[in-house]
């Protein structure tokens, strides 16, 4: 296969509705491929109904199709069944479920949990909500002076023996990518249960579940091509069983009555209240997408942009790069010297250059670096060359109007 | 304590922009020009003490620090205002913000639109309810506290 960007771009109508701005927010959102707007079109114009509830053959077709979306997921990350995918409404809500569910089964008072400083406020405050009151304490692994995970320092803290390590597989804020496979081996070698924060990551590269043998990985549809409002928490069988459910409601139980409940098996147990149907078939369908493509052409394009910006940037005077232009998934953090990151976004803005200002929502790791934030330029697959060219020149622009 | 001469001195320098800087901005079509000018905008305004930069001055929602300072003179009523960001575009806009609204009573502030300003300069299409967006936050401010 090769990569033909003007074919791929022309499968997003967004660039259409927007021809002269540059969008360089990928990792807020990505935008989506005409495929899963015609699937979500396809479900609710012809198969729209409930799932799993009604008695008629309209309820089968939604449910069949609601639940090879969830087939997709599970091949897709080659989980070893399709009940060890979770519906969620994204990476947060699945953080949600898995810190409350951990909590009594796993995780009790004087237990330890293993962060990094790189994490996004999802790995961060549903500890802060759901554990650290029951008395569990959480460790975060440092940054290396280039702003990298700190692997030795993350082995000298296995040793205080944390029952859950939770990391990001990418940095929203750096782009640096971890090294998750040295990051799981360590850990279950020191008995913990691994959570990978899969976000960024997943649109990166393709991750095996087992041969990484994760116990957890979350991620959400948007950032990977598929509708905003679902995402996905895989977990193995064994802990999936134990999670407490944080929601309860229909769909969830087998029995109820007024002084008690028993609950359903996986994957409903943890799935209250009327799923997502469209966002997990759009999902779906953004996966089957993304297999079309070739993606590692997809991922060299994109090592390749980060490439090109970051000799751009190295000729504008008085730039501070944050993140390096190695192992890294298309995530560029920058400032300008002595400059406020909202000043130098604002006038990419007015040049129709989409980028985002401000501690996206990692504050401990800005607090780390001793900084108010970084301007962020985010890239995908569907970024051109050219469209780094002329961001440059913006760029080269706007510094010149906060310097002079 | 808040130095009281900070709201004298901010007025000043407030009316000085409304008579000079405000016209030439008016005059100014190419957008570079613009901000070059409403990025100078904060200079001329009083420097804040640390007094000024204490958190209960903070106003919550920038994603750029902005403090803002209010007195209300008790015999006329009116409102004054003093204020300080570390970004300097933000800073820029709520100072012709505030250099339309400084010293009005409460009646009369209510019969103002000073937003619109900024999109005769273009310089803000559109005051956006995104929760970055600083100059909302201020102005929202500014009429809860007024
Ligand atoms: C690393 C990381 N984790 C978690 C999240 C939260 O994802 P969502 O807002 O889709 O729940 C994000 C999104 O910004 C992220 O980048």
């Amino acid at each position: 296969m090769n990569f033909d960007l003007p074919a791929l771009r022309q499968q997003f109508p967004f660039f259409t509705a927007h021809p002269d701005w540059i969008y360089l927010d990928n990792a807020a959102t990505l935008h989506k491929p005409q495929a899963v707007f015609d699937a979500m079109n396809q479900f609710y114009c012809a198969q729209n109904s409930n799932v799993h509830r009604s008695a008629h053959g309209l309820s089968q077709q939604a449910t069949a199709a609601f639940e090879a979306a969830r087939t997709i997921v599970a091949q897709f990350l080659n989980a070893r069944s399709s009940h060890e995918i979770i519906w969620t409404s994204g990476t947060t809500a699945g953080f949600n479920q898995l810190v409350f569910g951990l909590m009594g089964p796993v995780l009790q008072s004087g237990d330890r949990v293993l962060i990094s400083t790189m994490e996004h406020h999802a790995n961060i405050v549903p500890w802060h909500i759901h554990a650290l009151p029951f008395g569990v304490e959480l460790d975060v692994v440092p940054l290396t002076a280039d702003h990298r995970f700190d692997l030795s320092a993350f082995a000298e803290l296995l040793k205080l023996k944390p029952k859950v390590v939770s990391i990001s597989h990418v940095s929203n804020a750096l782009g640096h990518i971890q090294p998750i496979a040295d990051i799981a081996r360590l850990a279950k070698a020191a008995g913990a249960i691994v959570v990978l924060d899969g976000a960024q990551g997943i649109v990166w590269e393709k991750v095996d579940v087992q041969a990484l043998d994760l116990d957890f990985y979350l991620f959400s549809g948007h950032k990977l091509y598929g509708p905003t409002g679902i995402g996905v928490l895989y977990g193995k069988t064994e802990y999936l069983e134990l999670l407490r459910p944080l929601l309860g409601g229909g769909e969830m139980i087998k029995t109820v009555s007024f002084s008690q409940s028993s609950w359903n098996d996986l994957p409903y147990r943890l799935e209250a209240g009327t799923p997502n149907m469209a966002g997990a078939i759009g999902l779906g369908a953004a996966i089957l997408w993304l297999q079309q493509q070739d993606i590692a052409a997809m991922q060299h394009h994109k090592k390749a942009l980060v490439q090109r910006f970051y000799e751009g940037c190295r000729q504008i005077p008085g730039l501070e790069l944050l993140s390096g232009p190695t192992t890294n998934a298309g995530i560029v953090a920058l400032n300008l010297k002595n400059e406020h990151p909202a000043d130098l976004a604002t006038l990419l803005d007015q040049q129709k250059i989409a980028v985002r200002a401000g501690t996206h929502c990692a504050m401990p790791l800005f607090q780390a670096l001793n900084s108010k934030g970084s301007v962020r330029f985010s890239f995908a697959c569907y970024n051109s060359f050219d469209e780094i060219d002329r961001t440059l020149t913006a760029l080269a622009t706007a510094v010149e109007l906060l310097t002079e | 304590m808040i130095r009281p001469d900070i709201f004298t001195e901010t007025a000043a320098a407030l009316k000085n922009i409304y008579d000079t800087q405000l016209p030439e901005l008016r005059q100014l079509k190419d957008w570079q020009s613009r901000y070059r000018i409403l990025m100078t905008l904060g200079k001329a305004l009083p420097v804040f003490d640390s007094d000024g930069h204490r958190d209960e001055f903070l106003v919550q929602g920038c994603e750029s620090k902005a403090w803002l300072l209010h007195y209300q003179d008790p015999v006329t009523t009116q409102h004054f205002w003093a204020f300080d960001s570390d970004a300097r575009i933000v800073k820029g806009l709520i100072i012709l913000i505030l250099a339309q609204v400084n010293g009005l009573t409460a009646e009369e502030f209510a019969r103002a639109s000073p937003e619109l300003l900024l999109n005769e300069l273009q310089l803000q299409q559109n005051i956006s309810p995104s929760r970055s967006n600083g100059l909302l936050a201020v102005l929202t401010k500014i009429k809860n506290v007024i």
